[in-house]
């Protein structure tokens, strides 16, 4: 068997291999939705990155903006995975958890691992506190046989004291806590506090008591382990090994996302208009491009199909035209999809999954949405949809997608979720000249069908000499008149699959790979489940197996050489989160037994989860 | 750009027109052909853009640019032609079902966001293409497949919802009145910002005699008012009628000239009196009142963020995009 896999990956990869010697520790915020978690969560991981460190978060925050104060429905959390050689994942369990109040301890706990450490802010921890949370007593006197240090500060107290003299009132001082919690965390964590304290002079620029007080507290926590000689049972990884290259740095899911947004534009020539409602978790996207100096212009619609609609009206006025949602608003949007395939326009639908059905809970990551995306429309109406590995694959896969859409003149879905746009994650930022530029069909003087692509040509109003009508009516193949003719609609409903399937045919990497071409067993993934299946797979492989992982970023139409690479394999997993969506796709198209492994509790996969659930495939008989 | 001599002939389409016989949609067809050739903007600069309904084929039978899209969306499509490409002349055009029902939302948010664009709602209080149930503009009482014993929803009035909604240039005609409607039109391009206006019409399938006594000829000057600007609401066969506004009631009385009152007492139309406009929209709904046609209210200040609008989007340097991505390394 020969079969040529695409080892190509878009960035450091390639050379940044997985070594044994590397070391890294996972820390987690945990406290009220309105204690500052994400900021202090968000510092850290600066912090460390900015230390060298590998880093992969994981903000985990409920869908209430300000859940009543002390309730574990209102509990915010931030995790982070940092060390000195590639970090895949945020992490399975915590090394140190900083639990702000007695509901994050006992919503936490179980995030934290065997011998790991617990700091509890004390002066949350007393009756009012316990009742918040609805325990009868303090929860870090028995909570079982699980094995964690508690470090008891009152950090409420000492915030106060900190911030004193700055007279700003007990509400704002309580409000610097996160600042002196991030303090002694990363004392405790061997990082430097500079990076933060650069932040909050440039955030706090034109507030100056503000400024002041917090970093007062940063100062103070972090001076207050080294006066107190607090310590971790864990080292904290050395940073100075790190094998991160320069060229690495941070960035979040969405960042990327809507970088790869005005890059098309950039590299299309063509101004993008971005047309959407806010959704969570999809909304950031809208912020950040309505932030955007030029070559973006965003349109917040009075609803989801008001957004597709005016990206669908935008995209026949030859703009690069965009539309993000989650799930219940990508339903929504079905009709305007029909149309635009109809029509035959390009245009680009993000759905930022979450997990459903119906509001379901908006704030977490599940990859449910991958049968709506590839089925759910109304008569024939295929899509493309394809779906980011990582953080920094979510710029590459905006630009790829864009090449199907203007290739074959027809709506790409890109799968995103809520894990990956909120996670921040190494990349290497490209110089603009590495990014290719992004052919749209030339008009030239002629309307015609392009013979190769199929796909009929971007023409829009203000070009003299091709004025037309278009609509979702059936219409003739060659002439664009509305047609009801029995042939030509079978011809047509044939030529939209089909333009399609030549231009996925130009899909740059259709799937990410890793591992030998056969083997024992294949893990196939897709979306931000990467990092998780990537890990366990090397793990398992370190351990003996025959493994290899195959990362789906073209889900539909499936890449030609899929049933090819699978005949390598024993086993075919497919490792999602959902139901097996795309295990059942898989198992109808390419009639191969291929084995779900699923979950659905809105969280990523924890590796030490995913290996298991390989050998359970591989070794039947253990269970 | 404008382009001189330009003719009705000149915005005809090769396709064959389909409506029915007789049906309202031909007179507007024509009206709407003879202002775009007055207006004078060459064919390729001009899109039409429907719903869904008999007044969605429109585009098909105009030489301009045309996309005929789904039902309730095309302000909303035409808000994305007009954000990507602010030069192109663009009118919407959609009945009582696409405009009032269906797509509701999307005529309120195009009207209070006040985009230029020119909106024709076809009102036949008739739902025609789908073989006529009553509609959200149908009279109480009407009798429908979907409605046997007369519908007894109250009728939504469209220009009152359009001055709720913050429109700031509201029109209204009708379909048989080719003297008045391509002037109305003319008057709705001009203005820079939403314009609707609303074509009474007839539907001589499922709806004939849908305004009856504003559709005949012979009823046509008692059952309406013709607005003018500035001038005195004189009305009526023998222009023997007048409308005097009370600022009491806020609404208008109707008064017979020479025995109530004379004609200098009668109040004159001022199209940019917001208080009045409404009650100019609701006149009509009772009995014996003259429904009011022309511009009924217009306000002639930029909209918010004209400017902003109307500046064309720009592709995104390269030289931007470089640096864009240097400031995350």
């Amino acid at each position: 068997m020969t079969v040529v896999i695409d080892r190509k990956v878009p960035t450091h990869r390639v050379s940044a291999e997985l070594s044994h010697e590397t070391e890294s520790t996972v820390v987690r915020f945990a406290g009220d939705s309105g204690d500052g978690i994400q900021l202090a969560g968000g510092q850290f991981a600066r912090a460390a990155s900015g230390s060298g460190a590998w880093i992969m978060t994981l903000p985990e925050y409920p869908a209430e903006i300000r859940a009543p104060v002390g309730t574990t429905f209102g509990v915010s959390a931030y995790q982070i995975q940092f060390g000195t050689g590639e970090v895949l994942t945020p992490g399975d369990e915590a090394d140190m958890l900083v639990a702000f109040n007695p509901a994050a301890f006992v919503t936490n706990l179980s995030f934290v691992k065997s011998g790991g450490t617990v700091i509890i802010d004390e002066g949350t921890f007393n009756k009012r506190g316990f009742s918040k949370a609805k325990l009868d007593d303090d929860p870090t006197l028995k909570f079982g046989d699980h094995d964690v240090r508690i470090i008891r500060v009152n950090i409420s107290k000492r915030t106060l004291e900190a911030v004193e003299s700055f007279g700003i009132g007990r509400k704002d001082s309580m409000r610097a806590r996160n600042f002196w919690a991030l303090g002694l965390a990363l004392w405790l964590n061997d990082q430097p506090i500079s990076a933060c304290e650069e932040w909050i002079a440039k955030r706090f620029s034109s507030e100056e008591t503000i400024r002041n007080a917090n970093t007062a507290a940063l100062k103070t926590g972090h001076s207050y382990g080294e006066t107190m000689e607090l310590a971790l049972p864990h080292t904290a990884p050395r940073l100075k090994q790190s094998n991160r290259p320069d060229k690495v740095s941070m960035i979040s899911g969405t960042d990327a996302m809507s970088l790869g947004i005005v890059a098309i534009g950039a590299l299309s020539k063509r101004p993008v208009i971005y047309c959407s409602y806010p959704i969570t978790p999809a909304s950031a996207l809208l912020h950040a491009l309505a932030h955007m100096p030029e070559g973006v212009k965003t349109f917040q619609a009075e609803d989801e199909i008001s957004a597709i609609s005016a990206a669908i009206g935008a995209s026949y006025a030859g703009a690069v035209s965009i539309s993000a949602s989650s799930g219940p608003g990508l339903a929504l949007k079905t009709e305007g999809l029909g149309l635009a395939v109809a029509a035959e326009l390009p245009l680009i639908v993000i759905d930022v999954q979450r997990a459903g059905p119906s509001t379901g809970m908006p704030t977490k990551p599940e990859q449910s949405d991958l049968d709506m995306a590839i089925f759910g429309r109304h008569g024939e109406a295929p899509v493309a949809v394809v779906a980011p590995a990582t953080c920094e694959d979510s710029f590459y896969i905006m630009m790829d997608a864009a090449r199907i859409a203007f290739r074959a003149m027809t709506p790409v879905i890109v799968l995103s979720d809520a894990f990956l746009a909120n996670a921040v994650s190494e990349w290497v930022a490209p110089s603009a000249d590495q990014l290719e530029d992004i052919d749209s069909p030339q008009l030239g003087d002629s309307a015609a069908r392009n013979d190769t692509t199929l796909a009929r040509k971007w023409v829009s109003p203000g070009m003299a000499g091709f004025e037309h009508r278009v609509g979702g009516i059936e219409k003739d193949r060659e002439s664009g008149n509305i047609s009801y003719d029995p042939d030509n609609h079978e011809a047509m409903v044939t030529l939209r699959a089909e333009k399609l399937t030549r231009a996925a045919a130009h899909f740059d990497r259709p799937f990410l790979f890793d591992g030998p071409n056969d083997g024992e067993i294949l893990v196939v993934g897709w979306g931000s489940t990467f990092g998780s299946i990537r890990q366990a797979v090397k793990d398992l492989r370190d351990d003996g197996t025959q493994i290899s992982h195959l990362h789906l970023r073209q889900l539909w139409p499936l890449p030609k050489t899929l049933k090819e690479t699978f005949n390598g394999f024993k086993h075919i997993v497919c490792a999602e989160l959902n139901s097996g969506q795309l295990a059942r796709i898989l198992r109808s198209e390419l009639l191969l037994n291929v084995v779900p492994i699923t979950q659905i509790n809105g969280r990523p996969f924890r590796i030490s989860w995913l290996k298991k659930s390989i050998n359970l495939v591989l070794f039947p008989e253990i269970t | 750009m404008t382009v001189p001599n330009l003719t009705a002939k000149d915005f005809e389409s090769a396709e064959e027109v389909r409506w029915c016989p007789g049906c309202g949609d031909y007179a507007i067809l024509k009206a709407v052909r003879s202002a775009l050739a007055t207006i004078g903007r060459p064919p390729h600069e001009v899109v039409f853009i429907s719903g869904i309904g008999c007044a969605a084929r429109f585009p098909y039978y105009l030489s301009t640019y045309g996309f005929h899209t789904i039902h309730g969306r095309a302000p909303a499509v035409a808000s994305g032609v007009k954000i990507a490409n602010p030069d192109l002349d663009v009118w919407v055009v959609g009945g009582d079902g696409d405009f009032l029902s269906i797509g509701g939302n999307h005529l309120i948010h195009v009207l209070r966001r006040n985009i230029n664009l020119n909106l024709l709602l076809f009102n036949n209080a008739i739902y025609g293409l789908t073989k006529g149930q009553y509609s959200p503009t149908s009279p109480i009482g009407t009798r429908s497949p979907s409605s046997p014993n007369g519908s007894i929803e109250q009728p939504l009035n469209a220009m009152k919802l359009a001055l709720g909604a913050g429109a700031s240039f509201i029109a209204r005609s009708v379909d048989t009145q080719q003297d008045h409607l391509p002037d109305i039109l003319i008057r709705a391009h001009t203005h820079k910002g939403a314009s609707l206006v609303e074509i009474l019409q007839n539907c001589i399938i499922y709806h004939d005699g849908a305004f009856g006594t504003i559709n005949e000829k012979s009823s046509f000057a008692d059952a309406s008012i013709q607005l003018r600007n500035g001038e005195a609401m004189i009305f009526g066969k023998n222009a023997d009628k007048g409308l005097i506004y009370s600022s009491d009631t806020g609404s208008f009385n109707i008064v017979e000239l020479g025995i109530d009152c004379g004609k200098d007492d009668v109040s004159r139309h001022d199209e940019t009196d917001l208080t009045r406009a409404f009650a100019l929209t609701m006149l009509g709904e009772r009995p014996g009142e003259p429904t009011a046609l022309g511009v009924i209210y217009t306000r002639s200040e930029a909209a918010n963020g004209t400017e902003h609008r109307n500046a064309p989007p720009k592709a995104m340097p390269k030289s931007m995009l470089a640096g864009l991505l240097k400031a995350k390394t």
